[in-house]
C-alpha cells in the first residue's frame, strides 16, 4: 500500500472497516519514509516510537467513525513547537532545543487523533524559498531530485509529494506554503491571518505568519483546516469563529462565480511560458464550468516585494532578539563578558540569510531610516490591501499563477539573495493584505508541476475551497505522481 | 542610497552581530542591491496614506484579569546551559567599566 493512492476519507474508511489498523498504517508510513528519505531529505527528526505508541493507543480505543482524521499520520514543520520533541527551525541556534510545551496547533492535531511522525526540514527560521538555507541539510523535489522543493516549508511539501505522509503542516509568511505546494504539485493553503493560532509557531514576521496544511487533494486540505483553526486564548490575533466547516460548499460548483485575473500576475516578461499556458487553460476550464472570469488590476503589486522585505525583516529583527544564548538554544563558548555572549552566540548561531534579514530589518528601523523605509513600507501595505478590497467589491476570487517559474535547480539562486526574494513576487501581496490563498496543481511545464493561486476575501476560505474543488474534479493533475528521476506518471 | 562598510558595521552593532572583514565586504555589496530594490518605494505617493501595521484589523483581546498557574519553574530551566542557586549563570556584565549589555 502506498499512501499516494488514498485520500484521507479513503484511509479513514479502511481504518473504520478494519481493513488496516492505525498501527499498520503507521508501520507502512515509516517503511515508505525509510525507502525514500535518503533521496528526499524531508525530515530533521523522526519520532517513530512515539508515533507507533499513539497508533496502538488509537487502535485500542477504536477508530472514531465520525472523525476522519483519527489515526492519520502527519508531518510537522520544524518551526512549530512540539513538547518533548526537538524543535530547531532548521537553525544551529536551536539544534538541541527541546520545548517544554506544545504549540496550539499541536494540541489540536492531537485532539483530532492525528499522529505526528516527525519534524520537517525548512529554510532556517522560515527565511528562504528553496529550503537550501537549512543549517542541516537540503531537501530534494520528488518530481526531479535536482530541483528544489521550494521553501521555506520545503520538507513539509516534499514529504507529502513523495508519498511519505498523507498530510503535513507548514507556515506561510510571504509564500512559504504556496510556493512549495506549487513546486511539488500539491494543495497548500495559507489561511486568513488570524484563522489559525500562532501560539507556539516560532515567530518570524508576526503580522504575516500563518500555519496551514499541505495535502494531495482539496477536500483533504479543508478537513485538516477544520481541525487546526479556531480562536485561541493564547493568541490575541486569532479570530472568533468556532467550528467552521470548510468542506460545506465543496459541491456547489462555480456557476456564476465571479473571478478576477490581475493583469499584473499574467505578464509574459519574467514568467515561464509553460506556467502562463497552464494558468490560461485553467481559466478556460473555469469558464466552461460557468464561472465569469475577467481581467482586473492590482496596480500596486510591484511594490509588494520591497514593502514585504522591509516589514517582515523589521519584525524578524525584533522577534529574533530573543536568541541571546541565555535561556535556551545555542550558547557560544567564546565569551568573557555578557556583551560577548550575546554577539558571539548570535554571530555563530545564525546562518547568513538570517543575519541578512536581521540586518535589513535593523537598518529599516534605525534612526534616520525609519520614515523612508519602515513607515513608507507600511503605507505601501495599505495601498496593496486597498487594491484587494477594491477587486473584492466586485469579485468572489482572484486567480493567477502561484509562481513565475516551476521548481528551479538546487544551487540556482542561493548565491543571489535578490533573485531569491523576487521569486516571491506573486505570493507576498496576499500576506501584506492578510487574505487567504490556496495553491493547487493546474498543469505541467517541462514535466514539473505548475501551481495556480486562488485568493479569497478575509475569512472566506470556503469559497476558495469551493472553486478549487470544482477545478480539481474537472481535471486530473492531482492524480499525477512524481518519479523522483524527473518525468510524470 | 549607497550603503558603505561603516554603516554596515554600525547596523551590525545595533543588531548584536559581528562580521569578519571579508564578510563585511560581501554584505555591503549584497545589502546595497537589496536596499536599492526596497527604495523603489520612493516613487510611490503616500501622502495622507495611513500605515498598516497588523495582519487584519481586529481589536486587542484581553483575557479576564484572573491569576493563572504559569509554567513550572523547573521546566523553564530545562533548556538553560548553566544555572546556579535557581538562577541562570552568565559571564560578568561589565568588562572593566566598559559598555555593558
Amino acid at each position: 500500500m502506498n499512501l499516494f493512492d488514498y485520500t484521507l476519507e479513503e484511509l479513514h474508511r479502511m481504518l473504520v472497516n478494519k481493513e488496516i489498523t492505525a498501527e499498520t498504517l503507521m508501520e507502512k508510513t515509516f517503511l515508505r519514509i525509510e525507502e525514500t528519505e535518503e533521496q528526499i531529505g524531508a525530515f530533521l527528526t523522526l519520532t517513530k516510537d512515539k508515533a507507533l505508541e499513539k497508533a496502538r493507543a488509537i487502535d485500542k480505543q477504536g477508530i472514531d467513525p465520525t472523525n476522519v482524521l483519527s489515526g492519520i499520520p502527519i508531518g510537522i514543520k520544524d518551526n512549530i513547537i512540539t513538547e518533548g520533541v526537538r524543535t530547531t527551525a532548521a537553525s544551529k541556534m536551536l539544534e538541541d532545543f527541546i520545548p517544554v510545551y506544545n504549540a496550539t496547533v499541536m494540541e489540536k492535531v492531537e485532539a483530532a487523533g492525528m499522529i505526528p511522525v516527525g519534524k520537517m526540514n525548512m529554510d532556517e527560521f522560515a527565511m528562504g524559498g528553496s529550503t537550501e538555507n537549512s543549517a542541516f541539510q537540503i531537501t530534494r523535489n520528488p518530481w526531479n531530485l535536482n530541483k528544489v522543493p521550494g521553501g521555506s516549508s520545503g520538507g513539509s511539501a516534499a514529504t507529502v509529494a513523495a508519498g511519505q505522509v498523507p498530510v503535513s503542516l507548514g507556515s506561510d509568511t510571504g509564500g512559504s506554503i504556496r510556493e512549495p505546494a506549487a513546486f511539488t504539485g500539491l494543495v497548500g493553503m495559507k489561511p486568513t491571518y488570524g484563522r489559525v493560532s500562532r501560539y507556539g509557531l516560532i515567530a518570524f514576521g508576526s503580522s504575516f505568519d500563518q500555519i496551514g496544511p499541505f495535502t494531495k487533494t482539496v477536500k483533504d486540505n479543508a478537513l485538516v483546516l477544520n481541525a487546526i483553526s479556531g480562536q485561541d486564548k493564547k493568541d490575541s490575533t486569532s479570530y472568533a469563529e468556532e467550528n467552521v466547516d470548510f468542506t460545506e460548499m465543496l459541491e456547489k460548483g462555480v456557476k456564476g462565480m465571479r473571478i478576477g485575473v490581475p493583469k499584473e500576475y499574467m505578464v509574459e516578461e519574467g514568467t515561464e511560458e509553460g506556467v502562463l499556458k497552464a494558468v490560461k487553460e485553467a481559466i478556460d476550464t473555469f469558464k466552461k464550468m460557468g464561472a465569469i472570469v475577467e481581467e482586473v488590476s492590482l496596480p500596486h503589486s510591484k511594490y509588494g516585494i520591497p514593502a514585504y522585505y522591509i516589514i517582515a525583516s523589521s519584525e524578524a529583527s525584533s522577534n529574533l532578539q530573543r536568541f541571546d544564548g541565555v535561556r535556551y538554544g545555542f550558547r557560544t563558548e567564546n565569551a568573557r563578558t555578557l556583551e560577548e555572549l550575546y554577539v558571539n552566540t548570535r554571530s555563530e548561531g545564525f546562518g547568513m540569510e538570517v543575519k541578512r534579514r536581521i540586518m535589513l530589518g535593523t537598518f529599516s528601523l534605525s534612526a534616520g531610516f525609519y520614515d523612508a523605509h519602515f513607515k513608507k513600507a507600511a503605507q505601501a501595505r495599505t495601498l496593496i490591501r486597498r487594491d484587494f478590497d477594491k477587486v473584492f467589491q466586485e469579485y468572489d476570487l482572484i486567480l493567477g499563477p502561484t509562481t513565475t517559474t516551476t521548481a528551479f535547480d538546487i544551487g540556482g539562486k542561493i548565491e543571489d539573495p535578490l533573485a531569491m526574494y523576487l521569486s516571491d513576487i506573486l505570493t507576498v501581496p496576499v500576506n501584506l493584505a492578510g487574505v487567504p490563498s490556496i495553491s493547487i496543481p493546474c498543469g505541467f511545464s517541462n514535466e514539473l508541476p505548475v501551481g495556480m493561486q486562488l485568493i479569497g476575501k478575509h475569512f472566506d476560505e470556503k469559497t476558495i475551497y469551493q472553486a478549487a474543488y470544482a477545478f480539481e474534479q474537472a481535471t486530473d493533475f492531482h492524480k499525477k505522481q512524481p518519479t523522483f528521476e524527473g518525468g510524470v506518471k | 542610497m549607497n550603503i558603505d562598510e561603516q554603516s554596515i558595521k554600525h547596523v551590525a552593532k545595533l543588531a548584536k552581530l559581528s562580521f569578519k572583514e571579508n564578510e563585511v565586504r560581501q554584505f555591503t555589496e549584497k545589502m546595497g542591491s537589496i536596499i536599492e530594490m526596497v527604495e523603489e518605494l520612493n516613487e510611490l505617493d503616500t501622502t495622507d496614506v495611513p500605515g498598516t501595521y497588523h495582519g487584519i484589523t481586529i481589536d486587542s483581546v484581553m483575557r479576564d484579569d484572573v491569576a493563572q498557574q504559569g509554567t513550572d519553574r523547573e521546566l523553564l530551566f530545562k533548556n538553560v546551559k548553566t544555572a546556579k542557586d535557581g538562577m541562570i549563570e552568565v559571564p560578568e556584565m561589565l568588562d572593566n567599566g566598559g559598555e555593558g549589555a
